[in-house]
């Protein structure tokens, strides 16, 4: 992946280095949701973000495999593809999640830290495009595939 | 584990505290009550929460649509795609599954879950399922 943000955002005001995904995680992966699965930084590009969590008991979909429940990845890429977006516009907006897709490539073993790159490879007024990759420490041994929007909302608390 | 539709939840629901309520011939009901394990942005649930809570439901609706065949096939997903339609508030969430359709090897299936209002839902999703069923298994 590149480390530069695409052109067409290249322009836009506050796009650059104006946003800190490790800071970022820090506020929103240490509570509700995030912190109770345990999302932490791992390292960021341009327009990309890795988030990981360690593997845990209650965090299996089947006792017996111990393999992750796919569910815990869907949270982990939405975090990660989350802060691709403000990272590649150099600063927050307010968004929601659209929509998201997840291909399952294989299961994540039991004992198996999870990693989850979220990646923006486009940005308009309104919508964030991602994709994201799931897998085990090797990215180029993928376990989910994910693709999805965001979109801007004008008040987060509403 | 056993073959109905009283099968246990997955250590994931269950650290969630989801529950499922078996509904005579129909899907169980996955219920998730809010709580900090499940919220995102202040006041709100978690994309991810959501999403944890329909896969439940389908996986629910497959288990309950095969035990009805006398069949414990075990299932993999293949995928899921999620659309959220609405914010979900700080109060108890609610998701159904339905099936489109059983087959042999695989199932489609859909999920929705709503909060107070069982017409305003939140968020749905698709899904596939690859189903290992034994020789004996019959095509829906």
């Amino acid at each position: 992946m590149s480390d530069q943000p695409p052109g067409s955002i290249a322009t836009m005001p506050g796009g650059g280095d104006g946003f800190d995904p490790k800071a970022a995680n820090e506020m929103m992966g240490g509570i509700g949701h995030s912190g109770f699965i345990g999302m932490e930084y791992v390292e960021h590009g341009g327009n990309w973000v890795e988030l990981a969590f360690d593997w845990r008991e209650d965090l299996v979909a089947d006792i017996a495999s111990g393999v992750i429940a796919s569910s815990a990845v869907i949270s982990l890429l939405d975090n990660a593809a989350s802060l691709s977006i403000w990272t590649t516009l150099g600063h927050f907006r307010p968004q929601v999640t659209m929509d998201l897709r997840l291909d399952y490539l294989r299961p994540s073993p039991s004992g198996k830290r999870v990693f989850g790159r979220g990646i923006c490879y486009h940005i308009t007024h309104k919508i964030g495009f991602v994709r994201g990759i799931a897998h085990n420490g090797d990215i180029d041994q993928p376990l989910a595939h994910a693709s999805g929007t965001f979109i801007r909302i004008g008040n987060m608390l509403k | 584990m056993t073959a109905s539709n009283t099968r246990s939840l997955p250590p994931y629901a269950l650290a969630l505290d989801m529950e499922a309520s078996k509904q005579d011939g129909a899907s169980p009901l996955i219920t998730m009550p809010f709580g900090n394990k499940v919220q995102g942005r202040p006041g709100f649930l978690h994309g991810g929460a959501i999403s944890g809570l329909l896969e439940m439901a389908a996986i629910a609706a497959i288990h309950t649509a095969l035990a009805k065949q006398g069949d414990d096939a075990p299932i993999k997903q293949v995928n899921v795609t999620i659309d959220f339609m609405r914010g979900g508030k700080s109060e108890t969430t609610y998701a159904a599954g339905v099936i489109t359709r059983l087959g042999r090897t695989m199932a489609n299936v859909s999920a929705h879950a709503w909060q107070d209002d069982p017409g305003s839902i939140i968020a749905q999703a698709q899904m596939h399922y690859l189903i290992s069923r034994g020789k004996d298994g019959q095509e829906a």
